[in-house]
């Protein structure tokens, strides 16, 4: 990913080198180039474009918090329930307390849009082979020592390059680019969510639907009501034990496993990912209590990815993980009875395919985000008429 | 002569009889291991609820000359500047009325032109410009005078520093624009850290402070001023102490406020922040309130950045030498 961070230089630095940036943007803004590219990059790595700064458009009165004492305010969107005193920000960092108020500061504020393949979320039992109109913004309500885009997730909104996007120009935007979906992915949507409430609503009005690729660090009622309005959830289920959400992820396991259940039992599409990381989350004990879990509460028939670490952010110690290990992880479920196991991050694996779990025909054949055949007819395998279960 | 005139001959010609004489050996600040810290108060300080400046820069030269045992301010000043350096003076504008007093940013900045530091030189700096303005400040890139700006006008350096459990981008006010920076941080409750003081100021200097509120800071305030850059080129903290604050912090609250009428100084930050938490601890039980250990936010983190993997500075009180001084 790109470098974000934003700055605006109106004096020269110390070590002044090349052209001076405010001649540069100005040339760049002429010649279109603000315009078109998310971001510039300069020769420090750092980038420039324009700064988001303080902007109306962008703050509406956030969901789901209380008014305390002394202007103090609690939010209630996620576990975490900052208690934040005037003028301060919850640990996401878009959210903040103005006069005893609490306001969220990224509505139709997206740092990045992108068209992906639907597999890329990932979400191999919904519309295969469809594109996803994808956003994100700034922020997050955890802080995974591995994340692979904290440079938007770990940031405030001030940080970082953005867009006014909103709701409406979304899904007006995904229907042009020819998207069956619009996802809410690369940070936390959970922090955007009235953003993604109303988007999604928008997109429904414009036959476009909404996935949500989510670490569900959320709270039963938000969830709940989210559940109203969007069309399949993807779960990044970090890991099955309470130590590792503590120390890795800063957060915790059970209203993770809460939510997952709200989701699936209010009829959602759902999967799940679990990323394994070589010798904190992988053993067959953990693996074996996961599988057990997801069959006792969802059933078999949820499909569950275990997708390949590469070392990245604050994990840098450890190595990727080996595909042995991911493969023992599918065979560990597979033995407790999942019908949907997957292996994520190895393009040209077999177990990026779908199998009919009957009669163990490939049904939609991958290499990594390309689907090369899809045979599910009428959600039933051609071979044998198994229902497939999923969005097809 | 009026006593700002006064004063500022008393900087080059070293007058400065109207100080009180304070006989310290010497070799106070090192030799002895011990970190000292300097509390100096003046009950007249406050005139008609408005700071009197003169008396403000009389009580920082008081600080600085008591602190190392010098004679003249301008002695004290030029062991932490140097002509032609480039520094950063971190002011803390997050409580509005309660900000960093732009008095005592007045005074500093005048002895550091005294001490052949460049008026363009000098950057006044926080997280956010709208922080600085609330704080009364105004913003200034490239006009006459000390430049003021927040964060958010230069940006952060792409590089990650890490250290412990923090991970964070430095602005380049510090990375890339000042040689040196003094920390000007405040008196006051925080009501999840327990205090902030100096240490936690430097919160003010990375891209993502508020992901290390968990656990009462612990350790990631320690953590964030063990970061490398931030351990070399902080070279003095100065407390903010003229009006304190022992509950309901960081915000605003008038009503937990009284007029300590002081200046807290030192090198070492962790023995500065373990002297400041005393005096919030003190002030607390005097006004019936309980300990922050009792509400579950004592700031342990003042301990994590003395151990040995930190080692910032001392919260040992045994190893705090601690010099009160009250301006006559
Ligand atoms: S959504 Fe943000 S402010 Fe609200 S509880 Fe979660 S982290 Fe805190």
């Amino acid at each position: 990913m790109n470098k974000h961070f934003s700055m605006i230089d109106q004096w020269p630095d110390k070590k002044k080198e090349g052209m001076d940036r405010r001649t540069f943007l100005k040339l760049a803004s002429a010649a279109g180039l603000v315009m078109s590219l998310p971001v510039l990059n300069w020769s420090d790595g750092a980038s420039v474009i324009a700064a988001s700064g303080e902007d109306d458009r962008y703050v509406r009165k956030a969901r789901y918090w209380k008014k305390l004492e002394h202007k103090q305010i609690k939010c209630q969107l996620c576990p975490r329930q900052c208690v934040i005193d005037d003028h301060e920000r919850g640990y996401c960092g878009v959210r903040e307390n103005r006069g005893g108020t609490y306001y969220t500061l990224v509505y139709a504020r997206p740092v990045t849009y992108h068209t992906d393949p639907i597999e890329k979320k990932p979400l191999f039992h919904f519309y295969p082979g469809s594109m996803a109109f994808s956003i994100a913004t700034a922020g997050c309500n955890l802080n995974c020592k591995f994340c692979q885009n904290w440079e938007i997730s770990q940031v405030t909104p001030e940080q970082v390059n953005s867009f006014y996007m909103p709701p409406e120009k979304i899904a007006q935007m995904a229907k042009e680019y020819d998207a069956k979906t619009i996802a809410y992915t690369y940070n936390e949507p959970t922090i955007f969510y009235e953003y993604m409430y109303d988007t999604a609503e928008a997109g429904h009005r414009e036959d476009v639907k909404s996935v949500v690729i989510t670490a569900a660090y959320i709270e039963q009622e938000p969830i709940k009501e989210l559940c109203k309005v969007v069309d399949a959830i993807k779960v990044d289920l970090k890991a099955f034990s309470d130590q590792y959400y503590k120390d890795v992820v800063h957060g915790e396991l059970k209203p993770v496993l809460d939510a997952i259940e709200t989701i699936h039992n209010q009829g959602r599409w759902l999967e799940i990912v679990y990323l394994v990381v070589p010798t904190l989350n992988d053993s067959e004990k953990e693996i074996k209590e996961l599988s057990r879990w997801i069959m006792r509460n969802l059933g078999p028939d949820v499909p569950i990815h275990f997708t390949r670490f590469f070392p990245q952010y604050l994990l840098k110690n450890l190595p990727p993980t080996p595909v042995a290990t991911l493969e023992r992880c599918k065979a560990i479920a597979d033995a407790e009875g999942l019908h949907y196991v997957y292996i994520g991050n190895v393009p040209g694996n077999p177990a990026e395919n779908t199998y009919c779990p009957h009669c163990g025909k490939v049904l939609v054949e991958r290499i990594g985000f390309t689907v090369r055949s899809m045979k599910i007819k009428n959600g039933r395998c051609p071979y044998c008429g198994t229902k497939i279960p999923g969005i097809w | 002569m009026d006593r700002r005139k006064f004063l500022k001959k008393s900087v080059l010609f070293g007058g400065t009889l109207w100080l009180p004489r304070i006989l310290l050996p010497s070799d106070r600040i090192s030799s002895s291991g011990k970190s000292r810290v300097v509390i100096v108060q003046d009950a007249k300080i406050f005139h008609n609820r408005h700071v009197d400046s003169d008396r403000l820069l009389n009580l920082l030269d008081l600080s600085m000359q008591t602190y190392f045992d010098v004679d003249v301010p301008l002695r004290a000043w030029r062991k932490i500047v140097h002509p032609g350096e480039v520094i950063g003076i971190k002011v803390n504008c997050l409580s509005g009325h309660g900000s960093t007093h732009k008095e005592l940013v007045d005074a500093v900045v005048e002895r550091l032109l005294q001490a052949g530091i460049r008026a363009n030189d000098i950057i006044i700096w926080d997280r956010l410009n709208k922080d600085l303005e609330e704080g009364g400040f105004r913003i200034n890139y490239k006009g006459k005078g000390p430049r003021v700006f927040g964060n958010d006008a230069v940006g952060f350096a792409p590089k990650l520093y890490v250290f412990g459990q923090a991970g964070s981008l430095l602005t380049r006010t510090i990375t890339n624009l000042c040689d040196g920076i003094i920390n000007i941080g405040l008196l006051r409750d925080h009501s999840i850290a327990g205090v902030s003081i100096s240490l936690k100021n430097l919160f003010g200097a990375i891209h993502n402070p508020n992901k290390y509120h968990l656990n009462v800071g612990d350790p990631y305030i320690a953590d964030v001023n063990a970061f490398p850059v931030i351990r070399q080129k902080v070279r003095f903290s100065i407390v903010d102490a003229l009006e304190a604050q022992y509950h309901g912090g960081p915000a605003y609250m008038p009503q937990w406020r009284w007029k300590f009428g002081g200046l807290i100084v030192g090198r070492d930050r962790v023995a500065i922040d373990y002297t400041g938490w005393q005096i919030i601890e003190s002030k607390r039980k005097a006004m019936g309130f309980r300990s922050l250990k009792e509400e579950g936010r004592e700031p342990t983190y003042i301990f994590t950045a003395s151990d040995s993997e930190h080692a910032l500075g001392q919260s040992n009180p045994k190893m705090i030498e601690t010099i009160k001084v009250t301006a006559s």
